[in-house]
């Protein structure tokens, strides 16, 4: 198993109905999938609400355990990440971007302040130019920087700002590995592009990992290398993104890539009637 | 006939607030002027706080502060009657609302009360303008529903037994049981699934089609206008600043937003690099001077930055807001 830098091995998360009924919902039913440590890529999650995407993110973070089956990082099984200490260093090689900026920031905090606190806690620095070369640094590498940052509140940025410091926080612990859930769906068109283009360019230079979960298959065929279409908890298909999109073999694969609605006025697929097969 | 169902002149509506005595002026909406023809689907297009539900929220006489319209007029000819929207009394109001002019809106659970049947829902909106006695109005409607593929048992139903794009089909038949000449749909299909959204967009069309009905159709999605919409306008920070035929705009967009909006679609099978748009969309607390796009435009000069470019008439039925619009291309 050496040189996986995430190994998810059959993992099944159900939910229990709760305290009135005896129906469990099981979200995720047996997805495996393995991350190289040694080539970086951009890993997509692919599926509809409810296909027990989110769940899955939230167990790799580590917020949730599976009800069977193990996910191992860097060699260790997350299920055995028990003192604080492991759980930090932990987290400072798996970051989450999440997908409203503006809900994932406290509108009466200032943004520099997660930074730093960033800088403090996951980084583990103490020395206050150090913490702030740490944050410049990162807000570098999404192209802003700290004198543009500090001092300014939430607000004051667009969401495509917004979201790059939120990618920045992310950086400063110099993770390994991100988990991206819907980091554009939030964002304004004309800024959705430069974000995308974030993510490709922080796998290339940066060797960072990315699991980008989305709903959007036009986007994941732009950034992806692998794929995963995920519906009702099972990875329906799998493999290298451009293969599985030009030429998808589930029949679940093939509806949801009819589905996608082409940018083409020419090529219109909801006036003409009966070609879908939804029932 | 050949009059056009909606005609909005001018319209200017600002969100105006004073606070510890600051005084705020939001230009929602600045100087638009559109008309929407009998039987088309007009796609509005543009960004969040573009103003495009500022615009939709005027159209639809939904005013209340501190929303104010400070110029300019909406006026609908629907088929038995012609209405000033912005100089008509309430009971007028109430009296078109819903029999002339509906709305789908964009979270359909918000319009079905949780606790009530589907069948209440009909009875509320639609009992007192169908006009016809209980028994013959839930026919007319469950023959609807029947037009519309959905199984009559809904009305039956609580809103929570349904999901999410059985719900907007739900509110789809709502607003158009009663035949309306016109309706307002705001983002209708955003948060559904892509297989569920292409459903109700066929639904939506389909209805149309068989009413000939005119739809203003606002989302931000321009795939779904591409599908959808007979004609396209653009807005950009509180002003329109493209309209012409859907295939023209997406063939030959001619305003800079437009065609960089068009040009970084991302589209399946395409992984060919896209540039994102530098800056962010301004305030419209503070717009910049001139055309509201020149910070960010790559075609800008020192004119744009003075002064506004009106909207003008560069083809038949296309209309554009630059001065220094793109040239254009030929099929």
């Amino acid at each position: 198993m050496s040189g996986a830098l995430l190994d998810v091995d059959n993992v099944v998360r159900t939910y229990s109905g709760g305290l009135l009924t005896r129906r469990r919902v099981t979200a995720v039913d047996g997805v495996s999938l393995r991350l190289d440590a040694a080539r970086p890529e951009i890993f997509t999650i692919v599926g509809e609400s409810g296909s027990g995407k989110t769940t899955l993110a939230r167990m790799i973070l580590n917020m949730i355990a599976p009800s069977a089956g193990t996910i191992r990082f860097d060699g260790t099984d997350l299920a055995t990440i028990r003192s604080s200490r492991a759980r930090l260093a932990f987290m400072k090689r798996v970051q989450p971007i999440f997908q409203n900026p503006f809900e994932s920031f406290n509108p009466m905090k200032r943004l520099d302040r997660y930074l730093f606190a960033t800088g403090r806690r996951m980084a583990g620095l103490s020395d206050t130019t150090a913490i702030a070369d740490a944050a410049d640094t990162a807000l570098r590498s999404v192209g802003l920087s700290l004198a543009e940052i500090r001092g300014r509140y939430p607000h004051e940025l667009s969401g495509g700002q917004l979201q790059r410091v939120a990618i920045a926080r992310a950086l400063i612990s110099k993770p390994a590995l991100l988990i991206a859930d819907e980091p554009v769906s939030m964002i304004d068109a004309s800024l959705r592009a430069s974000i995308v283009n974030l993510l490709r360019d922080l796998r290339d230079r940066l060797s960072v990992s990315i699991i980008y979960i989305t709903h959007d298959l036009a986007t994941a065929y732009y950034i992806s290398d692998r794929i995963m279409i995920m519906r009702h908890g099972k990875a329906v298909e799998a493999g290298d993104a451009r293969t599985v999109l030009d030429d998808p073999q589930h029949p679940y694969s093939q509806l949801l890539k009819q589905s996608v609605l082409s940018p083409d006025p020419q090529h219109r697929t909801v006036g003409r009637q009966g070609g879908s097969s939804h029932a | 006939m050949g009059e056009p169902v909606l005609v909005v002149s001018d319209l200017r509506a600002y969100y105006r607030t004073s606070a510890f005595g600051i005084e705020r002026e939001v230009r929602a909406v600045d100087d638009v002027s559109l008309t929407i023809e009998a039987n088309e689907i007009y796609g509005l297009a543009g960004e969040s706080s573009s103003g495009k539900t500022t615009l939709i929220k005027t159209i639809a006489a939904a005013i209340q502060p501190p929303l104010e319209v400070l110029g300019g007029s909406v006026v609908f000819n629907f088929r038995d009657r012609r209405v000033d929207m912005h100089g008509v009394d309430r009971q007028h109001l109430d009296a078109i609302r819903w029999k002339n002019l509906s709305y789908i809106m964009q979270g359909s659970m918000n319009v079905l009360n949780p606790v009530r049947r589907i069948r209440h829902a009909f009875v509320d909106f639609a009992f007192r303008h169908i006009g016809k006695p209980m028994p013959l109005f839930l026919a007319v409607v469950r023959e609807h529903l029947e037009r519309l593929h959905l199984a009559p048992e809904v009305l039956d139903a609580f809103p929570h037994q349904l999901s999410g794009g059985m719900r907007q089909r739900v509110t789809i038949a709502l607003a158009t049981v009663c035949r309306p000449d016109f309706i307002i749909a705001d983002e209708p299909t955003t948060a559904l699934d892509v297989v569920v959204q292409k459903s109700v967009l066929a639904m939506i069309h389909e209805i149309q089609r068989e009413l000939g009905s005119s739809i203003i159709f606002v989302t931000h999605d321009m795939a779904v206008h591409a599908n959808l919409t007979d004609r396209l306008g653009i807005m950009y920070a509180g002003r329109l600043v493209e309209e012409g035929r859907t295939a023209d705009i997406f063939r030959a967009p001619r305003h800079p937003y437009t065609a960089h909006l068009i040009a970084s679609l991302p589209r399946l099978g395409d992984s060919a690099p896209k540039k994102g748009l530098d800056g962010a969309p301004p305030n419209l607390a503070e717009p910049p001077s001139g055309c509201r796009f020149h910070p960010r435009c790559p075609r800008a000069t020192e004119r744009c930055a003075r002064e506004a470019a009106p909207m003008a008439s560069l083809a038949p039925g296309h209309r554009v807001a630059c001065f220094y619009p793109e040239p254009e291309r030929s099929a």
